[in-house]
């Protein structure tokens, strides 16, 4: 078997490139596809971790936890379209509503 | 054993490239078939991990429904080039400064050995992660919160049908030109 540290260490790796593109790139599509990069690796960990102990719990939160990206993706989605269509641009920058 | 841990090595050299080349992609198209790889690629890594049933549904959820939406989007946007200049300066030399500080102590504090709570089983049994265990724990342990996600699944849908029908003028988004007289 693989050892579980190799993997949440390949996870982590993940999940610090999902940051980095939160935290880097300006395209709202952008950031929410490393958003889901960070959830995907935080699933690779529940999976690694499941399968070195022998429960199956993980896998059910993995479930889960997948069920809960499609529905923020839906949603994320739509307000990215939502903005377009007002706009004409989907930039992090342009939804300034909140800045003082 | 060995191959294992060769497949193990490949799947994460792709899964790393192609996480990379998402988040440094110009073209947010490919930044998106990027992506599609990447979750192919962990679907894969499931099947490595002894869990077929969630293969399965991480490459119709995610390499299918999620990518199709993501394709849509962006048609609809407009695939165009996307800048990568900064506007704040330093933001780059900074963020990933930080970032490589935050992998890097998620790496240490992973990969030692010492850190897992239980002793690691050698091997499961044969039908580890088949969708008949994991439904078995789901409709038994797990039943409130399969409910709950499915009423989330719900609002999530109606929000979205709610939201992408919009069409109005959102007023005050922007950059302050219509924002009420905010100083």
């Amino acid at each position: 078997m693989v050892a579980p540290n190799e993997v949440m260490a390949l996870a982590a790796v993940l999940f610090s490139v999902g940051v980095a593109g939160v935290v880097l790139r300006r395209n709202l599509i952008v950031v929410l596809m490393s958003v889901e990069l960070m959830l995907n690796a935080v699933n690779i960990t529940f999976v690694a971790l499941s399968r070195a102990f022998g429960t199956v719990e993980g896998q059910v939160f993995v479930f889960l936890s997948l069920t809960v990206a499609a529905a923020e993706v839906a949603i994320g989605l739509a307000l990215v379209v939502a903005i377009y269509r007002s706009l004409g641009r989907s930039d992090v920058d342009d939804v300034s509503v909140l800045h003082g | 054993m060995a191959a294992e841990t060769l497949l193990f090595y490949g799947l994460a050299l792709g899964l790393v490239i192609s996480a990379l080349w998402m988040v440094m992609a110009k073209n947010v198209v490919r930044a998106v078939l990027a992506m599609v790889v990447n979750f192919a690629l962990t679907g894969v890594l499931y099947l490595l991990l002894h869990a077929p049933f969630l293969f399965v549904v991480q490459i119709t959820v995610y390499a299918g429904a999620i990518m199709v939406l993501f394709l849509f989007v962006v048609m609809i946007i407009g695939g165009r080039e996307v800048s990568l200049e900064e506007p704040l300066v330093g933001q780059r030399v900074l963020g990933v400064g930080a970032v490589a500080i935050l992998g890097g102590l998620l790496v240490w504090a992973t990969s030692s050995a010492n850190m897992l709570p239980m002793r690691p089983v050698a091997r499961v049994p044969e039908d580890f992660g088949s969708p008949a265990v994991l439904g078995e724990a789901l409709f038994r342990d797990f039943v409130l919160p399969f409910e709950v996600v499915g009423v989330l699944l719900l609002a999530a849908v109606i929000g979205a049908v709610v939201i992408g029908q919009y069409r109005g003028e959102v007023r005050g988004i922007g950059t302050g030109v219509d924002g009420g007289e905010d100083g």
